[in-house]
C-alpha cells in the first residue's frame, strides 16, 4: 500500500465531500463529520510527508498509464509541505466554520463545498501533469465561486463578480499558455516538459508562453499590477471564507510560479528580472494600500498582496537562499493569514463591526484574547523572534549576494510599511478607549452564543497561533526544511528523474 | 403546455429515451456516447415529462430529490477508482477487466462504474438545476 501512499491525502478529502454530500440538510452531522475528517487528514499528511521526507520524491502514475503519457502524481518534499499546510489550515477553519458560519449558509452545502475546494487545493500541489494542474485550478475556483457567494448577500455578489470575471479570464490566459506549450513540445508532464521546452530552438515564443503563464498564475496569486480584484472581493464573506481564501488560494498560485519556473522555465535572465521588477512593485502597492484602508478584513487583504512580493522577489533573485527565504516565508503565511483573517471574524463577532475607526478597548476589555491576537498580528510584522523575521533574514542575505539594492530597499520598505499598519491597528482597535457602537439588532454577538460555539471559535486561532510560535521558536526546522526544499527546486534534474526514470531514483 | 399530443407522447417517450439513454451510456467505451451524454439524454426524458404533464407529477414520478443522484453517482466513480487500490494495490483509477465479455453489454469493467457514476451525477445535476429555476419561474 505504501507505493500509493501519496494519493492518501487527495482520496481522503474526496470521501469526506461526497459524504458530507450525503447529509445536505443535516448540517450538524455535517460539522462533525468535517473535524474528525479534518483531524484524519492533518494525520495522513503528517504520515504521508515523514515518509517523503526520509525516502525522497515519490510519484505514483494514476490509471497506470506510464509517464510521459498519464498523468503522473508527484509527491516532493515542496508539495508535501504545502498539503500539510493545507490540512493545517484546512483542520482549523473547519472548527472555526462551525463555531462562526450562520446554519442558514451551512445549508446550501456549506462543509461540502469546502472540503471540494481543500480537494482542489491537495491535487493542485501533487500534480506532475500540467494540463491537470488546470483541472485542479477549475475545481478550487469553481468551489470558491460557491463559497463566495454562499448568504447571497448584496455585497457578497459585488464582490463575488469582480472575483469571478479576473479568475476566470486567469483560466483561459493559463488555459491559453497550455495550448502555445503543447503546440511547441506535444507534452503536457512537467517532467517531460522540462527536458523538451530546454531543447526548443524558439526561444521568443517560450519567453512569450512564460510570460502568458506569468500572467495566469499572477492574476491568481494577486501580484502587481493584476491584484486589484482581491481587496474588492475578500472582505465580503464570511471570515471563515476569507481566512481559506486569504491563507491558501494566493499561495496555490505562488506555488504554480514557483514550480513553473523553477521546473520548466529555467535560467531565463529577462524572466527573472520581470518576475524582481514586478515583485517591487507588488510589495510598494501593497503595503501603501494597506496604509489608507480603515476596514480590518482590508488591510489583511493588501497585506495578502504586500507579502506576496516577498515570495516572488526570491523567485526573482533565484539562487538557493532566496528561493529557501521563499519557501519558508509561504510556510510562515499560510499559517498567519489564515489566522488574521479567523481573527478579524472574532472582532467582528465580539463588536458586530470591522471598522478601526469605531473599535477600540480591545485590551482593557479582553485582556487575554487580546493577548492571544497579539501573537499573528506581530508574528506578520516579524518581531524577533516571531516567524516573520526568520524568512527575511533569507531574502535581504540573497539580495546582498546577488546586489540587488532595489529589492533590499523593497523589502525593508514593505516591512517598514508593515510595522506602521499593523501597530496602528494595534492602536487604534486594543489601545484606544472603547467607544460606542450601536447595538445591532438579530447580531449573534459573541457574548451571546453557546459555550460549544465559543470554544469552537476561539480553538482553531489558538491552534495556528501555536503552529505560528513553532515557526518561530524552532526556526531551525524550518529553515532545514526550506533550504531542502529550495536545493531540490534549484536542482530540477532530480523531479525530472523522479517522474521519467522512476527505477534509477529507488 | 396542454395539447393533448404531446402529453400522450410524452408518456411513452419517457421510456423509450430513457432506454436509449442507457444504449448511449454502455456504448461510450470505444464508440461516441458514454456517461455524460447519456445522464443528459435521461435528463431531457424527465424534462419533456415535465412540460407536458406538470412539474409535480414529473416530481411523484421520481419518488425523490434528483439532488440526491450526485453523491450517489460521485460515490459510485470514487469507488470505481479506488477498487484497483483497495483490491490488487494497483494506482488510483486502473482499469480492472473481467476476462470475458458479457452478453449484451460486452465487456465490463470499472471504467464503465465510473461512467455511470457520471451518468447519475450529470442526471442528479441537470434535474435539480432545470427544477430549481422552473420552480422559481
Amino acid at each position: 500500500m505504501t507505493q500509493q501512499l501519496i494519493f492518501y491525502p487527495l482520496l481522503l478529502q474526496m470521501l469526506l465531500a461526497i459524504l458530507l454530500m450525503f447529509f445536505w440538510r443535516k448540517i450538524n452531522i455535517q460539522r462533525v463529520i468535517s473535524m474528525l475528517g479534518s483531524i484524519v487528514h492533518l494525520a495522513v499528511s503528517i504520515g504521508v510527508f515523514a515518509y517523503v521526507w526520509n525516502n525522497g520524491t515519490q510519484t505514483v502514475q494514476a490509471g497506470s498509464w506510464e509517464a510521459p503519457f498519464g498523468i503522473t502524481f508527484v509527491a516532493d518534499t515542496f508539495a508535501m509541505t504545502m498539503v500539510l499546510l493545507t490540512s493545517i489550515a484546512g483542520l482549523a477553519v473547519s472548527i472555526f466554520s462551525s463555531g462562526s458560519v450562520i446554519g442558514d449558509r451551512l445549508r446550501f452545502g456549506y462543509f461540502p463545498i469546502f472540503h471540494f475546494l481543500l480537494l482542489g487545493l491537495t491535487g493542485a500541489f501533487l500534480t506532475g501533469d500540467i494540463f491537470n494542474l488546470y483541472v485542479w485550478f477549475e475545481i478550487i475556483i469553481i468551489s470558491s465561486f460557491v463559497l463566495i457567494t454562499i448568504g447571497g448577500e448584496k455585497a457578497q455578489l459585488e464582490g463575488a463578480v469582480k472575483y469571478f470575471t479576473l479568475n476566470f479570464l486567469a483560466s483561459m490566459i493559463f488555459l491559453t499558455a497550455i495550448a502555445v506549450l503543447y503546440g511547441l513540445t506535444g507534452s503536457l508532464n512537467m517532467a517531460d516538459l522540462a527536458n523538451k521546452v530546454a531543447a526548443v530552438e524558439n526561444r521568443a515564443l517560450v519567453e512569450i508562453t512564460a510570460i502568458l503563464f506569468l500572467i495566469g498564475f499572477g492574476i491568481k496569486s494577486a501580484i502587481f499590477p493584476l491584484y486589484f480584484w482581491l481587496p474588492a472581493s475578500y472582505h465580503t464573506p464570511p471570515s471563515a471564507v476569507s481566512a481559506i481564501f486569504g491563507g491558501l488560494l494566493t499561495k496555490v498560485g505562488v506555488y504554480a510560479l514557483i514550480r513553473v519556473f523553477t521546473l520548466i522555465f529555467v535560467g531565463d535572465v529577462f524572466l527573472d528580472q520581470i518576475l524582481l521588477v514586478l515583485a517591487i512593485f507588488t510589495l510598494f502597492s501593497g503595503a501603501l494600500g494597506a496604509l489608507v484602508q480603515n476596514n480590518i478584513r482590508k488591510v489583511f487583504s493588501y497585506l495578502i498582496i504586500c507579502h506576496i512580493g516577498y515570495m516572488i522577489i526570491g523567485l526573482g533573485m533565484f539562487t538557493e537562499v532566496a528561493i529557501a527565504g521563499t519557501i519558508f516565508y509561504l510556510v510562515h503565511d499560510i499559517v498567519v493569514k489564515t489566522n488574521l483573517f479567523m481573527i478579524s471574524g472574532l472582532v467582528y463577532r465580539i463588536k458586530g463591526s470591522n471598522s478601526m475607526r469605531a473599535l477600540g478597548g480591545f485590551y482593557a476589555n479582553y485582556p487575554m484574547l487580546s493577548l492571544l491576537m497579539f501573537i499573528p498580528l506581530f508574528s506578520l510584522v516579524g518581531i524577533p523572534p516571531l516567524s516573520g523575521f526568520w524568512p527575511k533574514i533569507s531574502l535581504i542575505t540573497a539580495s546582498f549576494d546577488s546586489e540587488s539594492y532595489w529589492s533590499l530597499a523593497a523589502i525593508i520598505f514593505a516591512s517598514f510599511i508593515t510595522l506602521v499598519v499593523i501597530a496602528k491597528l494595534w492602536a487604534e482597535v486594543f489601545w484606544k478607549d472603547a467607544t460606542e457602537i450601536p447595538e445591532r439588532p438579530k447580531f449573534r454577538y459573541y457574548h451571546k452564543i453557546k459555550n460549544i460555539k465559543k470554544v469552537q471559535i476561539i480553538v482553531p486561532i489558538v491552534f495556528l497561533s501555536l503552529v505560528s510560535l513553532y515557526i518561530g521558536f524552532g526556526a531551525e526546522h524550518i529553515q532545514t526544511l526550506s533550504t531542502r526544499i529550495a536545493s531540490e527546486l534549484m536542482d530540477n534534474q532530480q523531479y525530472i528523474d523522479a517522474v521519467l526514470n522512476p527505477q534509477i531514483t529507488k | 403546455m396542454k395539447t393533448l399530443i404531446l402529453k400522450t407522447a410524452s408518456n411513452y417517450l419517457l421510456p423509450v429515451l430513457l432506454v436509449f439513454s442507457v444504449f448511449i451510456l454502455l456504448r461510450g467505451h470505444y464508440l461516441p456516447g458514454g456517461g455524460f451524454v447519456g445522464g443528459l439524454i435521461a435528463a431531457i426524458a424527465f424534462v419533456l415529462h415535465a412540460f407536458a404533464n406538470g412539474l409535480d407529477n414529473t416530481k411523484g414520478l421520481l419518488r425523490f430529490h434528483p439532488g440526491f443522484l450526485m453523491p450517489i453517482g460521485l460515490g459510485l466513480a470514487f469507488l470505481s477508482g479506488l477498487a484497483p487500490v483497495l483490491g490488487l494495490d494497483d494506482p488510483f483509477m486502473t482499469g480492472l477487466w473481467f476476462p470475458d465479455p458479457f452478453p449484451v453489454i460486452g465487456n465490463v469493467g470499472s471504467a464503465l462504474f465510473f461512467d455511470i457514476g457520471v451518468y447519475l451525477v450529470v442526471v442528479g445535476v441537470t434535474l435539480t438545476i432545470i427544477f430549481t429555476i422552473s420552480e422559481s419561474a
